[in-house]
């Protein structure tokens, strides 16, 4: 029983410890801009969209360069890459409209960037792959079909 | 946390390789139970000071996330410092020179 409760004791404490740890360690999260958990969180494409950009206009363009498989092998990892010529690129979202929650990431950019950046994603099955770039208060939207093999969610 | 910063004609090219599970939170284990997310929300990155880059993340980035973006008014023997959060609040800053 004592062995039990120095256990309980060590554990407890231990705990505290990494407490105090992850809350020194999170200090940096101050330099962080911020994290758009509803967008994150949305189930659907349109939500999504929604609770990223609301209430901006959204026009198709081919100034939007998406460059992603055609055919990935394995879903686990599709390399997609995004870049533009757009003036005052402010953002750009990568939107996989079938996985089971369809914002992937939102680059933030500022004016030291140059609007071409790289990432790998996770799809679930074949889906449409939406590339938003936001740009005065402009939404600029290109889409391509990536057929998935082997789906990235398993388990 | 693996940097590589290149510069041409004062642009600087970042690649960035990441060591992380990017638990999804809807995978389950072999008891079939829900194995808890843990997946980085934010990359970050500072030069001299000032903020050259950031994204938001959520599950859908493969597991060891690759970055790669680009940005300007970097020389070489600058430093780029990159940073990581996640959702249970880890995280990990990293400096490299740019060359």
């Amino acid at each position: 029983m004592m062995k039990m409760m120095n256990r309980r004791h060590f554990l407890t404490s231990s705990a505290k410890g990494l407490g105090l740890l992850v809350a020194v360690t999170s200090l940096p999260r101050l330099a962080f801009a911020g994290w758009n958990e509803k967008a994150f969180k949305a189930e659907l494409l349109a939500d999504a969209m929604a609770a990223k950009y609301p209430g901006l206009e959204l026009v198709d363009s081919d100034a939007v360069k998406l460059k992603a498989p055609a055919i990935a092998e394995n879903g686990a990892v599709v390399p997609v890459s995004v870049k533009t010529d757009i003036e005052g690129v402010k953002s750009i979202s990568l939107f996989v409209e079938k996985n089971p929650s369809p914002l992937a990431a939102t680059f933030n950019l500022g004016p030291a960037n140059i609007a071409d950046v790289s990432i790998r994603l996770r799809m679930g099955q074949t889906s449409n792959l939406i590339a938003v770039v936001e740009a005065d208060g402009k939404l600029y939207r290109t889409q391509q079909e990536v057929k998935v093999t082997i789906g990235g969610c398993g388990g | 946390m693996k940097i590589k910063a290149k510069v041409k004609n004062n642009v600087v090219n970042v690649k960035v390789l990441i060591s992380h599970i990017m638990e999804t939170g809807r995978r389950k284990d072999e008891a079939g139970k829900l194995v808890p997310g843990n997946y980085i929300t934010e990359v970050s990155a500072r030069s001299k000071g000032v903020s050259v880059f950031h994204v938001e993340t959520g599950p859908a980035i493969s597991k060891d996330p690759y970055l790669a973006f680009v940005f300007k008014g970097g020389i070489s023997g600058d430093t780029v410092s990159i940073s990581w959060v996640d959702n249970l609040g880890n995280t990990e800053t990293t400096e490299a020179v740019i060359k």
